[in-house]
């Protein structure tokens, strides 16, 4: 009987993927809602209505994937709201199923580790919070069901102004304050890009719905007008240099979940954005477009990388890290669009996969490493690389889960981040066959870049990890530290589970991405007939097995291990390290943070700007510091921000602080418009 | 006939395991031999690890879990690249677990691991050994990977048995890059091993170790899987320049007994001209200062572009 019932309604909800996307999508302003009604009870907002907004993402993760999985046909809807010409419509399609299951997938990790992690008397009262988390969720969720440009918009400025809020939930504390304002300013910067782009798209019509504007031709001309726009708007979401400089100031800003929502989960909605307008509204018209992605995403990904190895503050260092991984993402896409836009579609569905199992994949580890980071700075109130250290004693279990991200992250088989960069590395190893012959022989340096980047990334996860959690405390307190409590490692464990099930059973991710190349260039990567490897184009060619992997390593190392306590033997004797015989050691003597950024100072010295104080010989107080700076601040942004300011005291006088010529203003514009009207 | 192949794989993996230490110790006498020096035995590595594997382990107060996983983790990485690494026989299972883009990964999984353990301790040395590791680490990738690439756009695949069907199927194809793609893996051989120039495997001195300075706190069983993991390795990669450059002999698929014997012999030839090479590379070069190696990896990057282009310059000459 109940189990009739359960039949019933399980089959109702999928057969009408939309409605109960739809349903789900707004159980998250009730919970915003319902936080309000006790906002300063820990209890009843943190452990209650996270835990119910966790189990929401979950409900969204099945949905979405059961969508692709069942691989059923575009839905659309017009809802009964919206202005009275624009209603708002919505569409389910394999896009935006893709990017809602990393939604659903992400949220319910972070959703749960913010159940346990948020204490009261931190900044902003907890229900505040709350309702900003949950609109941020509902907001993203709609940004991705969006069929009209109008409430595309609605769902983006929402999910901008909730977001900032979130960043400056401490906001007594200046510094936040600044960081929050220059990524509100950013994100109206790419807002206004994005409605321009739009405003193009839509070719005269004066129709904003995405089916009018699929459907519209525009000249070549305004085709990549529209295309620069969206990329302008969409990269300064996503943090692409040179519109990244938000990134590295809000994340460490904000409270660590929300600093992994933001990184994880609302930066893969500025990929879907471009996604939709290049694939879907634009229908990748010229290869020129691709070169430009791609370029971008390489450069991206390295800055990224070499200013990561350069930081001292653990979240800073993951912020840059995130543009890292987003180069990395716009790199598939460059190539996808380049192979689309010269007719190869596989190689187009390949690389495409590529970067969509790359979204997928940094949503789960980088989410997880900044959980991490934010169980540290509740245990030891640092978040200083030079004041922390040996954590994996007094933090085991935080530690053990880290690690899975860190290794995730540092692209190491078997786990998710090698896949990902794995199948990018195949898909540049196609370009030959592209017809530009001089673009033919640049693009293996592309390729050799992205090895730099990835073997960069590993170079700064060793040193995330090691300064975190190996070696010695770095301060006396750090031995106290405790661990991180149920809920925020259940939160963990979700996303490293994740981590590990997406490294060894890659076909997963691969079979959802194949519903969302179908959709965009109309080519899926052919499965391969064994179920234990992928092989993205032919199994003589190129294969990965994560199983393989997995059970080869841990049965030889099952097998050494017996074979060593059987013909040899089991004794250890605890001593002092020996470090050569230097009796006198001290946790000063470790490689610090900035230690282990030298050898990248030296190396990529072109890309910082760099201040440094030496201690001289005879200095009684020696000191030594050193300043990195970000070059783009002084090339790009202080002379743009000179700039506006000369332009605002130019136009000054206007202002003069008396209501009649103001009002005489507003007159005179009236009938300037109803001039250019009439 | 699956079977078979099992029992290839099994035993290819056996002999890598079984030859590697011999391997190091064959390098470590032609080396002698050259220096004027009286040689060690060949067995010299054997004895070496039995002396360790029954010592007792003396483990720092406070290390962790992972620094006595870890050399485990590295014998167990570098164990299933001698079963993916066609050096006998290319019939192999577990070859298509990956293809030698995901090698370089497994590679950087037992580096990675290796280096996170050389922090645990939170000795000076040990921290030092791991940022230099990882340093080399991260320039020798994009130079091999570029070696790859140059196979790839040869003989149209990156798995390596494929790459020896192809080869020893299509003697024909012989390509100037192929010759820059051999010196610049030889260069990224010597780096990513640990050997001269880039690190020295003789020496304790402070200033210039890499490796050593990662595996100063480990003894007794620890250090004997970490010395057995590192010869793997060496074998490994000397494997795998075989595979790329000098396939010859390797038994292809359908392989019957005799050819899989003189495969083996072509193995062992091919091995000790290998090693005496490495040996005499070693010995007529100089150690280069820690700051000269991302000159010599760049050398071995530029080196395989080169190859690369030459390649492409010349296909595009072929179908103009």
């Amino acid at each position: 009987m109940i189990a009739q019932f359960w039949g019933n309604f399980l089959s109702t909800v999928f057969s009408h993927p939309l409605d109960s996307t739809l349903l789900v999508v707004a159980c998250w302003p009730l919970i915003a809602l319902a936080c309000l009604l006790r906002p300063h009870s820990i209890r009843y907002v943190a452990r209650f209505l996270f835990l119910v907004g966790a189990l929401v993402c979950v409900a969204m993760f099945l949905l979405a994937g059961t969508f692709l999985i069942s691989g059923h046909s575009p839905q659309v809807m017009t809802l009964p709201l919206g202005l009275p010409d624009l209603p708002f419509q919505v569409r389910l399609d394999a896009l935006s199923a893709f990017f809602l299951l990393i939604l659903g997938l992400g949220g319910a990790g972070i959703s749960t580790f913010a159940a346990g992690y948020f204490r009261s008397g931190e900044g902003t009262a907890p229900g505040l919070l709350s309702l900003h988390y949950h609109l941020f969720l509902a907001s993203m969720a709609v940004v991705m069901l969006a069929d009209d440009a109008y409430l595309f918009m609605v769902a983006w400025e929402t999910m901008a102004l909730t977001s900032y809020f979130l960043v400056t939930s401490q906001h007594r504390i200046p510094e936040i304050r600044r960081a929050g304002f220059l990524y509100l300013l950013m994100a109206h910067i790419g807002a206004v890009c994005i409605l321009l782009s739009f405003g193009v798209m839509q070719g005269g019509s004066c129709q904003f719905t995405f089916d009018a504007m699929r459907s519209a031709s525009l000249a070549p001309f305004w085709a990549t007008v529209a295309f620069t726009l969206a990329l302008l708007g969409f990269g300064a979401k996503a943090g692409l240099v040179p519109m990244h400089v938000w990134l590295p100031e809000a994340h460490p800003a904000a409270p660590s979940p929300v600093s992994a929502m933001m990184s994880g989960l609302m930066l893969k909605t500025a990929i879907y954005g471009l996604l939709r307008v290049t694939f879907d509204l634009l229908h990748v018209q010229f290869w020129q477009w691709g070169i430009a992605v791609l370029t971008l995403g390489l450069f991206s990904a390295l800055f990224g990388a070499i200013f990561a190895g350069v930081q001292t503050d653990m979240k800073r260092l993951l912020a840059y890290s995130s543009i890292e991984n987003i180069g990395l993402i716009f790199t598939g896409l460059g190539l996808s669009i380049l192979f689309a836009a010269s007719n190869l579609r596989l190689f187009a569905a390949l690389a495409l996969a590529a970067a969509l199992i790359h979204a997928l994949n940094h949503s789960l580890f980088k989410s997880m490493l900044f959980l991490a980071t934010g169980s540290v700075l509740h245990a030891t109130r640092q978040r200083s690389l030079g004041k922390l250290g040996g954590l994996i004693r007094s933090m085991p279990c935080v530690a053990a889960l880290a690690l899975i991200g860190t290794l995730a992250i540092a692209g190491l088989p078997p786990l998710n981040g090698f896949v990902s960069e794995w199948l990018l590395l195949q898909s540049f190893l196609y370009t030959p066959q592209l017809p530009h012959a001089f673009i033919n022989m640049l693009i293996p340096l592309g390729a050799a870049s992205l090895a730099l980047t990835v073997a960069l990334a590993a170079y700064v996860m060793v040193k995330f990890y090691g300064v975190i959690f190996l070696g010695k405390p770095r301060e006396t307190l750090l031995a106290q530290a405790h661990d991180a409590n149920w809920l925020e490692r259940i939160g963990l464990a979700w996303l490293a589970a994740g981590c590990i099930a997406i490294g060894v059973q890659p076909q997963l991710a691969l079979h959802a991405a194949g519903k969302t190349t179908g959709m965009l260039v109309g080519q899926t990567i052919a499965p391969d007939p064994s179920v234990w490897r992928i092989a993205p184009i032919a199994p003589e060619q190129a294969s990965y097995s994560g199983w393989i992997f997995l059970a080869v390593i841990l049965c030889t190392i099952a097998v050494t291990f017996l074979l060593v306590r059987l013909l040899a033997h089991g004794r250890v004797r605890r001593t002092a390290p020996w470090d050569c015989g230097y009796p006198w050691q001290t946790s000063r003597m470790q490689d610090t943070a900035e230690g282990f950024g030298q050898p990248i100072r030296h190396m990529f010295g072109a890309f910082f700007r760099m201040e440094r104080e030496l201690p001289a010989p005879t200095d009684l107080t020696p000191r030594y510091r050193v300043h990195i700076e970000d070059r783009f601040w002084r090339a790009l942004y202080r002379p743009i921000a000179a700039a506006v300011q000369r332009l605002a005291d130019a136009v000054s006088f206007l202002q003069g602080g008396r209501l009649a010529i103001y009002l005489l203003f507003s007159f005179l514009t009236l009938l300037g418009l109803l001039v250019f009207v009439l | 006939m699956r079977g078979i192949a099992l029992i290839w794989q099994f035993g290819e993996v056996i002999l890598a395991i079984a030859l590697a230490p011999l391997f190091s110790g064959w390098i470590a006498q032609c080396r002698a031999w050259m220096q004027n020096r009286s040689a060690p035995p060949l067995t010299q590595q054997y004895r070496m690890l039995r002396k360790l594997f029954n010592k007792d382990a003396a483990l720092a107060e406070d290390a962790s879990r992972l620094f006595r996983t870890t050399p485990y983790v590295l014998f167990g990485t570098m164990v299933l690249a001698a079963a993916i690494i066609p050096s006998v026989v290319t019939d192999l299972p577990f070859a298509h677990a990956a293809d030698a883009i995901a090698l370089i990964g497994l590679f950087a999984t037992a580096r990675v691991f290796q280096a996170l353990a050389a922090m645990d301790i939170g000795t000076a040395f040990g921290t030092l050994g791991a940022r230099r590791e990882m340093m080399v680490g991260f320039l020798a990738e994009p130079a091999i990977l570029m070696v790859f690439f140059n196979a790839f756009l040869l003989f149209g695949t990156t798995a390596l048995t494929g790459l020896v069907d192809n080869y020893t199927t299509h003697p024909s194809v012989i390509d100037p890059s192929v010759v820059f793609a051999a010196i610049a893996f030889t260069m990224v051989l010597l780096a990513e091993n640990a050997r001269i120039p880039i690190d020295n495997p003789a020496t304790h001195l402070e200033l210039t170790m890499i490796h050593e300075a990662m595996v100063l706190e480990y003894s007794a069983r620890h250090l004997a899987l970490i010395e057995w993991a590192s010869s793997l390795k060496l074998f490994n990669y000397a494997c795998i320049g075989l595979a790329l450059f000098l396939p010859w002999g390797i038994a292809i698929h359908g392989a019957h007994v005799g050819s899989v014997l003189i495969a083996l012999f072509a193995l062992l030839v091919k091995l000790a001209f290998c090693g005496a090479g490495l040996a005499l590379i070693e010995s007529v070069s100089a150690k280069l200062r820690i700051f000269r190696a991302p000159e010599f990896l760049a050398m071995a990057f530029l080196i395989a572009v080169l190859g690369l282009l030459v390649h492409l310059l010349l296909g595009a000459n072929v179908n103009a």
